[in-house]
């Protein structure tokens, strides 16, 4: 990670090269799951900046990461993931991106042991001329067998000048495993919308309503306390975000 | 209570009322019947102002005030309230919190104080409880999974959380089984009252045996075309539409 990346690079085709630079270089910071270990982090990026996380998971250790990414003109996270003998990770992503922010999500997955196992929920909305993108690399060494991989992008863009990209990628060496992605691109649901605006609700409040129940696909499966804080958070950035 | 006047619609550029005028007072029920694309649906919708749905002439008064000139939230805090033909489902957002966040906000737009966590669990209660809609579906993101029947039935759930001046009920009898639009039908009448009115749009003269109407209207090609009593749905059943728009 010394040279400075170009338009050229896949990982970097989205991004905003100038603030890039301002950057550069990135340090990586590790994370270490000790074999048999259960951990779980939230990240919350709110500062300017590029984040490189190299995450390991030890075998039979299992790590939740929700991602919390908005409030910044430009974002970027890089998880280096690598998950060893009948590990688990589990990323829930929400990426809230407003005025004219680049918001960037960027995940490898390497499976490198047998049975371990990766599920990604990554969720953005993006406003004004806002960019959110997500670019998931899963890749499954020979040694990977009966590695179960999934990851799931969605994203609802509230104007028209908003952008978001997917770019899944899939590499695998072993035979016998379960990979899964999917990308939908959308907006909100105008039929939704009236229905709840024929109930009374006034069509901010509905939107914000309807963005939030997207977005807590991310959130599926934490504590209901954790759940909470995380949704009022993301109804505060909303609001900013409107 | 609702004044019509010489309505006139259009979606998409193709005109679908063409000049319908129709006057509910308080404590009536009107029934509205007619043929397949007649343009029933539509009147809800332009009631309700639904986008898309342009109005090209005439006026709807609602309780004295232009209900043409208000936000769709507005009309439903002014007091009216649409039962939709295809309810919609609405992932992850649950009936219990659509619903406390509705009738919120129309107190709220009413200048009135907002109902309490328990206050709105009692009322959901009873209405659950009268519409036969099991407590746990009212935990369920709304209308997600629900059966055609359990959808018009959550229609009037939320009818009676909301208590509205005017319902306008878009063929709720539809898809509901006998016991269930006996159920309904109840609700419906629970809702009559001297300052109420309702509008219920129907193809089956079944439903007005239950919830007997004090007039009958024939929307056909965007207008009234021919209203009477209550003995007109069973005219109507025996002889078709056109005998009658002849
Ligand atoms: N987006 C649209 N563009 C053009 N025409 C439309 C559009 N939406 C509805 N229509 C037409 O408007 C007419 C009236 O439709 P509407 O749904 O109001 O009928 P309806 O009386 O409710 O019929 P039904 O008894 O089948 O429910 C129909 O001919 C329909 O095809
Ligand atoms: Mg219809």
């Amino acid at each position: 990670m010394s040279a400075l990346p170009t338009r050229k690079d896949e990982a970097w085709r989205y991004s905003d090269l100038a603030a890039v630079a301002r950057h550069w270089p990135v340090a990586v910071e590790p994370v270490v799951v000790p074999a048999g270990e259960t951990h779980a982090d939230i990240v919350r990026a709110t500062d300017e900046g590029i984040r490189h996380l190299a995450i390991s998971i030890g075998a039979g250790g299992a790590y939740r990461m929700t991602i919390l990414d908005s409030g910044r003109a430009y974002g970027r996270i890089a998880l280096d993931v690598t998950l060893h003998d009948g590990a688990d990770f589990q990323l829930g992503a929400i990426l809230i991106g407003h005025g004219a922010q680049t918001i960037e999500l960027v995940t490898t997955v390497r499976h490198v042991g047998p049975n371990s196992s990766s599920r990604q929920i990554v969720r953005a909305v993006a406003g004004g001329t806002a960019t959110t993108s997500y670019l998931g690399q899963v890749a499954v060494a020979r040694e990977g067998q009966k590695t179960d991989a999934s990851q799931s992008f969605k994203a609802i863009l509230l104007n028209r000048g908003a952008t978001a990209n997917a770019k899944p990628e899939l590499e695998i060496f072993a035979d016998d495993v379960k990979c899964a992605h999917g990308a939908a691109i959308g907006e909100i649901d105008n039929n939704a919308l009236f229905y709840m605006t024929s109930r009374g609700v006034p069509p901010a409040q509905a939107r914000a309503l309807l963005t939030r129940a997207f977005l807590s696909d991310a959130l599926e499966g934490l504590d209901e306390a954790t759940t909470e804080t995380l949704d009022a958070e993301i109804t505060a950035l909303l609001e900013t975000a409107a | 209570m609702l004044v019509i006047d010489n309505l006139t619609a259009e979606i998409d550029g193709k005109t679908i009322l063409k000049g319908l005028t129709l006057t509910v007072n308080a404590g009536e029920v009107h029934a509205i019947m007619g043929p397949n694309g007649a343009g029933k649906s539509t009147l809800s919708y332009v009631l309700a102002g639904r986008a898309g749905y342009e109005v090209t002439g005439g006026s709807v008064t609602f309780r004295g005030e232009d209900l043409l000139a208000k936000a769709p939230h507005e009309r439903a805090a002014a007091g009216l309230f649409l039962g939709l033909q295809y309810p919609v489902e609405i992932p992850g957002v649950s009936n219990l919190l659509f619903l406390r966040t509705a009738l919120n906000a129309q107190r709220t737009l009413r200048g009135e104080a907002e109902a309490s966590g328990a206050e709105f669990m009692k009322l959901a209660k009873a209405a659950a409880e009268k519409l036969g809609l099991p407590f746990d579906m009212m935990k369920r993101a709304v209308n997600q999974g629900f059966s055609g029947g359990e959808k018009k039935r959550n229609e009037m759930v939320q009818m009676h959380i909301l208590q509205p001046f005017m319902a306008v009920l878009d063929e709720t009898d539809s898809g509901l089984d006998i016991d269930a639009l006996r159920v309904v039908s109840d609700g419906i009448n629970g809702m009559r009252g001297p300052d109420r009115a309702t509008l219920l749009i129907t193809h089956y003269q079944r439903l007005l045996d239950y919830v007997v109407p004090d007039h009958i209207h024939v929307l056909m090609d965007g207008r009234i075309v021919h209203s009477g009593g209550a003995e007109l749905a069973h005219k109507l059943e025996a002889e078709g539409y056109s005998a009658i728009a002849a």
